[in-house]
């Protein structure tokens, strides 16, 4: 009865559907720029306008004190790779930078390696806890977070120097005779890594072991799986993410690591981040230092690409 | 007790106890338990929440360890044996299907451990899947299908090894009361079809009863009772049974005579009837016996009437009415009968009734 009612009366200039619906479109699109906002002009200063600068001044002339001169070069990116002999004047593959680039994509993935054979058992150490101490066990995880990063790394040097603890120790005890060489080698940058960035693998891993439902091993140890294959088959896929992430977190500031190769490893293990920071400082060439800097950019996304896709691909294989 | 008749034993537990934690705070779980459920056969645990019924049957799957007695799997001795060694698999109340797989990957899953081949992992899958009607599904991710096709997809996965023994808790209690009726059914037809003993977890004493070959009846860490449905329903021998399942009158007698479980016993109105009594109990004077209210009869009070009192209350069901016979003592006597087409208006509240019971149809409880 209403609908012929309508039918018959006065055309209104109304909007159709079709015009409301659009017009509240343009509405939402407006109000989702100015909502995204904040967050565009944080992305824009801090994160895209400071590359594109690096970006520039890898393509600039080095100035002799420091600085660049507003002159396209690409000796910058040249000597990236290259070294030019002082004498001669010629080529040759830069090795010195080549076993940079060699030992810190090692030592981060050997830190990464290290920091999750560590951080799985202690994130399901603290998972397996009774609700009220996990918080506790946490707290205890992080607490050398809340310390300086350079006393912690005087702290390390202090355990594994010559005449430093672990040495003394096992002097005293008669298993060795001279001290073990651990400060200044790989080795102890590694270990300086791995204890620096733990907690970054630790919780993530705790993250997602505290969603798991244990119920689920219950269920496996019921239908004949082992220990080790409820591990394999059943929590590890189902903590992956965790896993992921750690492993993101460890690595990537491991590749740039700076303080703890410096102190750790004295000069001489030298990784990517002491390299760029020697370009921008002593070594007084800002556009090499630039270029480092994104080539340290692009091995990071070039590992994670190939970390996630490797890691993918082994998750499809299950169904 | 039931240990001596049926068929060979599928599991024992023998002086079985639980105890959880320690000192002050222990919890008696389990009380020095003992049963036997034969193989092939569709046993129930029935009780009330908190009486150990999912601490038995953790014990039987291996989850945990009896704090004293043993467990035996066809005659032999499992305590010691890690869960993934028993060939006995279990069907949770909260299914744990693994939600990184498929429906054909969590039934596949049991057969893959034991290490079968994968023709062999492939036809038992397939034939699972048929058995519990999942076919289209098998693609499918477990959190992707509904409440009841999980269950369906638990059970499939708890049979494809094919187990000495399924142990079964609680595995319909999240479901809604129609889907709940039909896998009541299918479940029966399963056990049925794969001859696997099931042990079956319930609070839900219809469900008890409608289902099982045998129900152990369960309280505060002990068994009762067991027996058949009927056994159980008609031949309650304790207090505690009576009241768990149906609805039933309780009342004061004298114990006449005993003769091989059956005896005569004398209500206060001074009528002697006939009555089942439990093992080992003695002609020694005062007892509680039950009688089911579908198994007394209203009448004019009058010579056949074994007891006598006013009628308190009727209540129409349709199919039956219930008469609420007050006795003189705290609660009513409650007789259930079928309606006829002409008994309408035969009887009215305040009249005095007589009620007669049912031949054998009263029980002497142990207490
Ligand atoms: N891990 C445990 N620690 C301490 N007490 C426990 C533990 N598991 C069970 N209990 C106690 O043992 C008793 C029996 O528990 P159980 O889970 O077997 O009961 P149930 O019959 O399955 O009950 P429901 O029907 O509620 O599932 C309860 O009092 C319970 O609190
Ligand atoms: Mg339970």
């Amino acid at each position: 009865m209403t609908v012929t009612a309508t039918h018959e009366g006065p055309v209104r200039p109304t909007k159709s559907a079709a015009e409301v619906a659009a017009d509240a479109t343009q509405r939402d699109i407006r109000n989702c720029w100015l909502l995204c906002a904040p967050a565009l002009i944080v992305l824009l200063c801090a994160a895209s306008g400071p590359l594109a600068i690096m970006l520039m001044y890898s393509f600039l002339k080095a100035g002799d004190y420091g600085g660049v001169l507003w002159t396209f070069s690409t000796e910058g990116w040249f000597s990236v790779f290259v070294q030019r002999d002082i004498f001669d004047e010629t080529l040759s593959l830069a090795d010195a930078h080549v076993s940079i680039f060699w030992r810190s994509l090692k030592l981060s993935i050997l830190t990464t390696l290290l920091a999750l054979c560590l951080g799985f058992p202690t994130a399901y150490f603290i998972a397996m806890r009774p609700l009220q101490t996990r918080n506790l066990w946490l707290f205890l995880i992080t607490i050398p977070f809340w310390t300086n990063l350079l006393i912690r790394t005087f702290a390390i040097m202090e355990m594994i120097r010559n005449h430093g603890i672990i040495n003394s120790l096992l002097k005293s005890i008669g298993v060795i005779d001279e001290p073990i060489q651990m400060l200044f080698t790989d080795f102890s940058v590694m270990l300086g890594m791995t204890y620096v960035y733990l907690p970054l693998m630790v919780l993530p891993i705790y993250a997602s072991m505290e969603k798991f439902d244990f119920r689920l091993v219950e269920a496996g140890y019921d239908l004949y799986a082992s220990r080790f294959r409820v591990l394999r088959r059943i929590i590890i896929p189902l903590v992956k993410p965790g896993i992921i992430a750690g492993s993101i977190l460890v690595f990537v500031p491991s590749l740039g690591a700076y303080v703890t190769p410096r102190v750790l490893g004295g000069g001489k293990r030298m990784m990517l981040g002491n390299l760029i920071e020697l370009q921008f400082g002593q070594g007084r060439n800002w556009p090499l230092g630039a270029a480092l800097s994104i080539t340290l950019l692009v091995i990071v996304m070039a590992a994670l690409l190939i970390y996630v896709r490797s890691v993918q691909r082994r998750d499809g294989g299950h169904g | 007790m039931n240990s001596a008749k049926g068929g060979p034993a599928a599991v024992q537990a023998l002086n079985v106890s639980k105890v959880f934690g320690e000192g002050d705070s222990a919890v008696v779980a389990l009380d020095n338990v003992s049963v036997n459920i034969r193989q092939n056969e569709f046993f129930t645990l029935l009780g009330p929440s908190g009486c150990g019924k999912t601490t038995l049957l953790r014990l039987i799957a291996g989850f945990d360890h009896p704090s004293n007695g043993a467990i035996l799997l066809e005659g032999e001795d499992i305590s010691g044996l890690p869960p993934y060694q028993r060939p006995v698999n279990t069907v949770f109340q909260s299914y744990a299907l693994f939600p990184h797989m498929t429906v054909a990957g969590n039934i596949a899953f049991g057969l893959e451990m034991l290490g079968k081949s994968k023709p062999e992992i492939d036809a038992t899958v397939t034939d699972m899947l048929r058995l519990v009607q999942m076919e289209e599904l098998k693609d499918r991710q477990t959190s992707q299908i509904s409440g009841g096709q999980q269950q369906r997809v638990a059970l499939a996965r708890a049979l494809a090894p094919h187990p000495k023994v399924l142990l079964l808790d609680e595995p319909l209690s999240a479901l809604d009361l129609k889907l709940r009726k039909e896998m009541q059914i299918e479940l029966k037809r399963l056990q049925h079809e794969t001859g696997i003993t099931f042990i079956f977890v319930t609070h839900d004493q219809e469900e008890a009863l409608t289902m099982s070959d045998r129900i152990a009846v369960m309280s505060a860490g002990n068994i009762l009772q067991v027996g058949t449905p009927r056994d159980i329903y008609d031949h309650p021998a304790e207090r505690f049974v009576a009241n768990f399942i149906g609805e039933t009158n309780f009342f004061q007698a004298e114990l006449v005579s005993v003769k091989k479980g059956a005896g005569k016993i004398k209500l206060a109105s001074g009528k002697t009837i006939t009555a089942t009594v439990p093992d080992g109990l003695v002609a020694n004077g005062h007892i509680t016996a039950v009688v089911r209210p579908e198994h007394a009869r209203i009448v004019e009070p009058g010579a056949s009437s074994t007891l006598v009192g006013t009628l308190e209350n009727i209540v129409y069901f349709g199919t039956d009415t219930h008469f609420h016979v007050a006795l003189g003592g705290e609660e009513a006597f409650i007789v259930r009968m079928q309606n006829a087409r002409d008994d309408a208006g035969k009887f009215s509240t305040g009249m005095n009734v007589g009620i007669t019971i049912d031949a054998n149809a009263a029980q002497v409880l142990r207490d």
